[in-house]
């Protein structure tokens, strides 16, 4: 009965809404019945080349085939356990922040992320420990788009905090300078930051140095990312009362006491939520670095469309790519939702 | 007594920012002193000269005369004036189709929420560069050839080479009185000498009757192709699709926040006052939505700008694909190119906050 009432109530209260609800519900299903029948239902699944597609379904089969380029790009087949140990220990070292109640300090949690970064890179890379170089050039796929946002990210998070502090301090010279910084890459598309890094950026540094590709980008993905940080922490900012910094002061405390004890723990609680939309923001963002000759996870996709030998499975690629951005996306929107329901994140 | 000033609060304040600024002039100096080693070992001439050599290359699409005999300045500002074009069309787009998803986003009807609901989940979710990527390589590229057009009458036809619309041919006596017509509706001293009725009627007439002025002529296919009528490239329309309906789903959050943020009474007064649901919507509710969807929306349109650079991916000639990529692979001059482009970018990141921010006071409530 209470279904009935439900129904009744959310989908024919009216004729005006019954007769819209049954169109739209003829347009779902006319729409949704073609998709999940090519995705799905006649779509090819197994086999090792273009012959084992010969039904009107997606071809499955390019991804599957792909799928270890689409991963982890050109890296040595060999060496990438080393990639997935990588990822392992920096998801390990995000993951602690999750656990609740488990009361990590600043100092341990930056530790514990600096740690895995490090080892990350050296992981990566190589040339130590007896690990063999593996070139930047040969990094790619869903690898590189994970490297980037999360090293773009980790370094844009001091500078970010330092802005936002700058922008709000009493010192009229460091507030200017923080105000143009912030405004000028928030002013500017990221296309042209990237265009920035890979051609204008050689011209600066001294000898006109050739620098790494992935590292240029890097670079003005991480400023980039700054200036949008230093906006979301300038907003928790805010929202701390007055009274705290007043009780602050009162105790005697200095202003790197005052920040780091008191207004920071309460401002960067209140902008969990912001800081996820831009991590969520800038791993989709990454996706601009195929513009300048880096192969990402989208890259890689979009170079493995144009093999002559898979030619006219663009769609089966798009969607892939579009189902993996979005299952990622939305989990950590999900997951970022779930730690500001939970409170703290596991920082005091 | 100097010592006094080194341990006083001030005294820090002043060292700090001496400090802070010495060590931006000191990474600057070194930067452009480094620059112009580089550009000195390398040959290149620094200055804005180039910008009247000749171009050499073609561009496909231009608002403005240019061909491959043009300057580079000339070629700029057929970069520059394609960007316009594609934002000012996609931030009308974005604005009508966010604003309806957004409000079917609240509507009563549970199906017609749901769906809203899943337009703004999976569009905003995924990279904007894959979602052009979708339009132009998988749908608008692999449109039938022209012959095979798919058709709406024999005006509107879509194929691989674009999307062909009837043209319009234009003459002084249009524009004169368009522009009239505007005048009369949104000029307030007008509208309060003749009524909001005879405003908006002579509006009406008056473009009803702009339009009968204009030459209309009809795409017709001779041979392999369309001639005659209105052309949008593939490039123009996938990068427009893409742009307009990524931050429909922005502004249809923007737009919802905005509704929800009404106090629940204003609606109950409305209704209890025996107004239609049209005029609770459209005369109690948006106009106060208005003051909190403003700001926000703003960001989404200087976003819609920026993400248009996104148009190099696809080759559409915007202004980072003409000048930041095709010019200055002729020329060279990495420096002086995109530090133009970047302040063409903040000069509109600027004009348009500008704007918004009159428009903001404009709608504020006047304090009694």
């Amino acid at each position: 009965m209470a279904a009935a009432v439900w129904i009744r109530r959310h989908l024919f209260p009216s004729w005006g809404n019954a007769f819209l609800t049954i169109a739209l519900g003829a347009a779902v299903v006319a729409a949704a019945f073609p998709m999940l029948d090519w995705a799905f239902v006649s779509a090819d699944w197994s086999g090792t080349s273009r012959a084992d597609c010969r039904s009107d379904g997606a071809c499955w089969v390019f991804v599957a085939s792909r799928m270890d380029q689409f991963l982890f790009g050109f890296y040595p087949e060999a060496e990438r356990w080393r990639v997935v140990l990588a990822v392992a220990l920096n998801f390990g070292a995000v993951a602690l922040l999750f656990v609740p109640g488990f009361a990590l300090r600043y100092t341990a949690a930056s530790a514990g992320i600096l740690t895995a970064l490090l080892a990350g890179w050296l992981l990566l890379h190589g040339g130590a420990l007896g690990l063999s170089v593996v070139e930047t050039r040969q990094w790619g796929g869903m690898m590189l788009t994970l490297v980037i946002t999360v090293g773009g990210l980790f370094a844009a998070f001091p500078l970010g905090l330092l802005l936002a502090l700058g922008r709000r301090s009493s010192m009229p010279a460091i507030r200017a300078l923080c105000i143009l910084f912030i405004e000028f890459w928030r002013g500017v598309p990221l296309i042209t930051v990237l265009f920035m890094a890979s051609v204008m950026l050689p011209f600066f540094l001294p000898g006109g140095a050739d620098i790494d590709k992935l590292l240029a980008a890097m670079i003005g993905v991480a400023l980039f990312a700054a200036a949008y940080l230093a906006e979301v922490v300038r907003g928790g900012l805010q929202a701390v009362p007055r009274g705290q910094y007043e009780a602050a002061a009162a105790l005697g405390l200095g202003y790197r006491e005052t920040m780091v004890r008191v207004v920071l723990p309460q401002a960067l609680r209140h902008v969990i939520p912001g800081l996820a939309n831009t991590a969520i923001a800038l791993f989709k963002d990454t996706t601009l670095v195929l513009i300048i000759g880096l192969f990402d996870f989208l890259g890689i996709i979009q170079a493995a469309l144009t093999d002559t030998e898979w030619l006219g499975f663009a769609l089966e690629g798009y969607v892939f790519a579009a189902a993996v951005y979005w299952v990622l996306c939305f989990a950590m929107s999900r997951a970022s939702r779930a730690v500001e329901g939970q409170g703290v994140g596991g920082i005091s | 007594m100097s010592d006094g000033l080194w341990r006083s609060k001030a005294g820090h304040a002043v060292l700090w920012q001496v400090a802070t600024v010495g060590l931006v002039v000191a990474l600057g100096y070194v930067m452009v002193s480094n620059m112009l080693d580089n550009l000195a070992s390398r040959g290149i001439a620094s200055g804005f000269d180039f910008m009247s050599s000749t171009a050499g290359f073609g561009i496909a699409t231009s608002l403005i005369d240019y061909d491959e005999s043009s300057s580079i300045g000339r070629a700029f500002l057929v970069g520059l004036l394609n960007t316009l074009m594609v934002s000012a069309i996609g931030i009308v787009l974005a604005t009508i189709l966010g604003t309806a998803i957004g409000i079917a986003r609240l509507s009563s009807n549970w199906l017609l929420a749901r769906i809203a609901g899943a337009y703004v989940e999976v569009l905003r979710n995924i990279p904007l560069l894959l979602q052009i990527f979708f339009w132009y390589f998988a749908v608008l590229r692999t449109l039938p050839s022209p012959r095979g057009s798919h058709a709406v009458g024999n005006a509107v036809f879509l194929n691989n080479r674009g999307l062909y619309l009837p043209g319009m041919e234009t003459g002084p006596a249009f524009w004169t009185m368009v522009a009239v017509a505007v005048l009369l509706v949104t000029l307030p001293v007008v509208r309060r000498r003749l009524g909001g009725i005879i405003a908006w009627g002579g509006g009406a007439a008056l473009i009803f009757a702009a339009c009968l002025t204009v030459k209309w002529s009809l795409p017709v296919l001779t041979g392999f192709n369309f001639r005659g009528g209105m052309v949008l490239s593939p490039e123009f329309v996938s990068l427009l699709v893409a742009l307009s309906t990524y931050t429909a789903a922005f502004v249809a959050e923007i737009v919802r926040a905005g509704i929800q943020a009404v106090p629940r009474g204003q609606v109950e007064a409305a209704r209890s006052l025996g107004l239609s649901p049209r005029d609770v919507m459209g005369k109690v509710v948006l106009p106060q939505a208005l003051r909190v969807i403003v700001p926000p929306l703003t960001n989404q349109y200087l976003n819609l700008t920026k993400n248009s650079s996104l148009a190099a991916a696809i080759a559409y000639p915007d202004l980072v694909s003409v000048f930041a990529g095709t010019a200055l692979s002729i020329t060279g001059q990495a420096v002086e190119m995109i530090a133009l482009v970047m302040a063409v970018y903040l000069a509109i990141s600027l004009s348009i906050a500008l704007g918004m921010n009159l428009y903001n006071r404009a709608i504020a409530l006047k304090g009694g």
